[in-house]
């Protein structure tokens, strides 16, 4: 195998021949191998964080018409390495009482959930840390564990401000993986596989495409998972005093920081490769490095987004968010499964019909803008039923008014 | 002893400790991370059985949703942070006999089960998705008992919403 064409590869079979050389038994000198590789992994992503930390403060800091970190190095471009240094230097306090356990397990699992998931993305066609067949759903389960870390460092901190943050946040996150779970199913069910490296090569038209809902609401309710603006409930600064990792400092606090960046890059990763055709791109298949880096122009593209709606949009209230997710968000994902089940028994791909791809894209595309129509009507007549009997007068005259989602329970 | 005996016996012996160490800590909390642990154990178990969705259903649904609800129970009960609530409660003589007959009744099952001398470690075939799925909706494989349970299931779901809806007009 030449080494251009496929450089992984290429190391891995010059190493394991290297070790098997110096008389390891096959058996260990792939566990070895393994175990290099997660650990290479794991690192890539720990130091991609330092990039990701500059790139995002940057950007936020262009939005908001300043300049960003542009003191330490070009561009500021070394500032999250000083951070890191000064993280790393700082004290652990640990406060009185707290639960010593649960405390210190809440942020490692944080990361470790995050870094998990890295083990099942294909990065190119031959670069997959563990190829499973069932790894959508090993996504799904790991991202299970975040939470556990969630509510361990609210538990532990005994802190009654970081306990409810904590349950605010799971509410959060459990209500949001409905619709993304739900939405999940839709690439499952075009490809026809839980393998994330099947579904992207099954994606000769990139699912963004066939299923525009689905990766509509994948998108917002992997946003909402993150836990960022507008969906940043868990950490709001002007109500909150800082969510669950309150009693948390130096490097425990770190941790969490790194959670949350490396968490945001990870959706977008996950993104590009459900709906964006991860590594697909001209040449992919033949030079698989190619495909690393179309894989990370996609998921910067859909991470760049991401930031922009940080940084654009207020934050919901907490009676609107959940609103959103339960009556918006997860009947949509459950129609767009249903409607893509049926047209794809209907019009199964291939060489079927005469221009067979191009008859099932536009079916595809024609179904889900119907089921936006629908949802939009259905919006439409719920506000105005809403308006008519909250504010009878005002909607008598013909006026709307501004805010229409009272919280019924409280009022 | 081959590889996979050393961790299926390592991993054993985890998953029971921590099965022993749920229902003898005195903090609640504890319990139920041990719980947890617990349960990855047996998806471990299910991994080293080749079948790699059923580890994956395990996490999911297990440590996911399960012991999360259990986390939150607990974190709503009284005095949860305090070390003195008493470990046993009077039905314990009850819940002895109870526990030890059901024990009884297993092992005699299993003694006539023929796969619990096995001594192959897996059907390569076991973790494969697409056999299962298959199965379930076929109408000579399970499709009777899958709509059954979820018609079990979605009752369970209308019962939720049924108990926990405002009435119109509402009661104070």
């Amino acid at each position: 195998m030449d080494f251009w064409t496929d450089p992984y590869l290429f190391l891995v079979n010059w190493l394991h021949g290297l070790l098997v050389g110096w008389g390891l038994p096959d058996a260990i000198a792939s566990f070895i191998l393994m175990f290099a590789g997660a650990f290479v992994l794991a690192m890539g992503a720990m130091l991609f964080v330092l990039g990701l930390i500059w790139f995002e403060r940057k950007l936020v800091g262009r939005f908001q018409d300043r300049f960003g970190p542009n003191r330490v190095g070009p561009w500021g471009i070394i500032q999250p390495l000083a951070d890191m240094l000064k993280i790393f230097t700082k004290e652990h306090i640990t406060p009185a009482g707290v639960d010593p356990l649960p405390y210190n397990l809440g942020p490692v699992l944080a990361v470790a959930a995050v870094l998990a998931i890295w083990a099942v993305l294909p990065f190119t066609i031959s670069l997959v840390g563990a190829d499973l067949d069932v790894s959508v759903l090993y996504v799904v389960a790991i991202g299970g564990l975040g939470e556990i870390a969630v509510v361990l460092s609210g538990w532990g901190s005994n802190n009654k401000y970081a306990l409810l943050a904590a349950f605010r946040s799971v509410a959060q996150l459990l209500s949001y993986e409905v619709p993304l779970v739900i939405a999940l199913l839709v690439p499952v069910m075009l490809s026809g596989s839980l393998s994330l490296n099947q579904i992207v090569r099954e994606q000769g038209v990139w699912y963004i495409v066939l299923a525009p809902v689905a990766a509509f609401i994948f998108f917002i309710a992997s946003i909402a998972e993150v836990g960022r603006s507008p969906f940043d409930l868990t950490e709001a600064e002007s109500e909150l005093v800082a969510g669950f990792n309150i009693e948390y400092s130096g490097l425990k606090f770190g941790m969490f920081y790194v959670a949350d960046f490396l968490h945001a890059f990870t959706i977008s990763l996950l993104f590009a490769v459900l709906f964006l055709g991860g590594w697909r791109g001209p040449y992919a298949e033949q030079y698989p490095l190619l495909g690393l880096v179309y894989f990370m122009l996609k998921a910067g593209a859909v991470y760049f987004i991401n930031i922009w709606m940080r940084a654009s949009f207020p934050r919901f209230r907490i009676d609107q968010m959940m609103g959103i997710s339960w009556k918006l968000l997860t009947p949509l994902a459950i129609g767009a499964v249903i409607l893509t089940a049926v047209i794809d028994k209907l019009l199964p791909g291939g060489e079927l019909l005469p221009y067979g791809d191009y008859v099932r894209v536009g079916v595809m595309l024609g179904a889900n803008l119907v089921l936006v129509v629908i949802a939009g009507a259905l919006m439409a007549l719920q506000k105005r039923k809403h308006m008519l009997q909250e504010f009878p007068i005002a909607a008598s005259k013909g006026f709307t008014v501004r805010d229409v989602s009272v919280n019924r329970g409280t009022k | 002893m081959s590889a996979a005996q050393v961790l299926f016996i390592l991993v054993s012996t985890v998953t029971l400790f921590s099965a022993v160490m749920v229902v003898s800590v005195r903090r609640m909390m504890h319990a139920a991370l041990w719980l947890i642990v617990s349960l990855l154990g047996v998806a471990v178990l299910f991994v080293l059985l080749q079948a790699g969705f059923f580890a994956m259903v395990q996490v999911l649904i297990y440590i996911g949703a399960i012991s999360i609800l259990i986390i939150f129970a607990v974190m709503l009960t009284r005095q949860v942070m305090s070390e003195k609530i008493p470990q046993l409660n009077r039905g314990w003589v009850a819940g002895l006999v109870a526990a030890g007959g059901l024990m009884i009744i297993l092992a005699f099952v299993f003694r006539d089960f023929p796969g619990s001398l096995a001594t192959t470690m897996g059907d390569p075939s076991a973790g494969d998705v697409v056999t299962l799925g298959k199965a379930l909706a076929d109408p000579n494989g399970f499709a009777i008992p899958f709509e059954l349970a979820s018609i079990l299931l979605v009752a369970a779901l209308i019962g939720t919403i049924y108990i926990a809806m405002e009435r119109k007009g509402g009661e104070q």
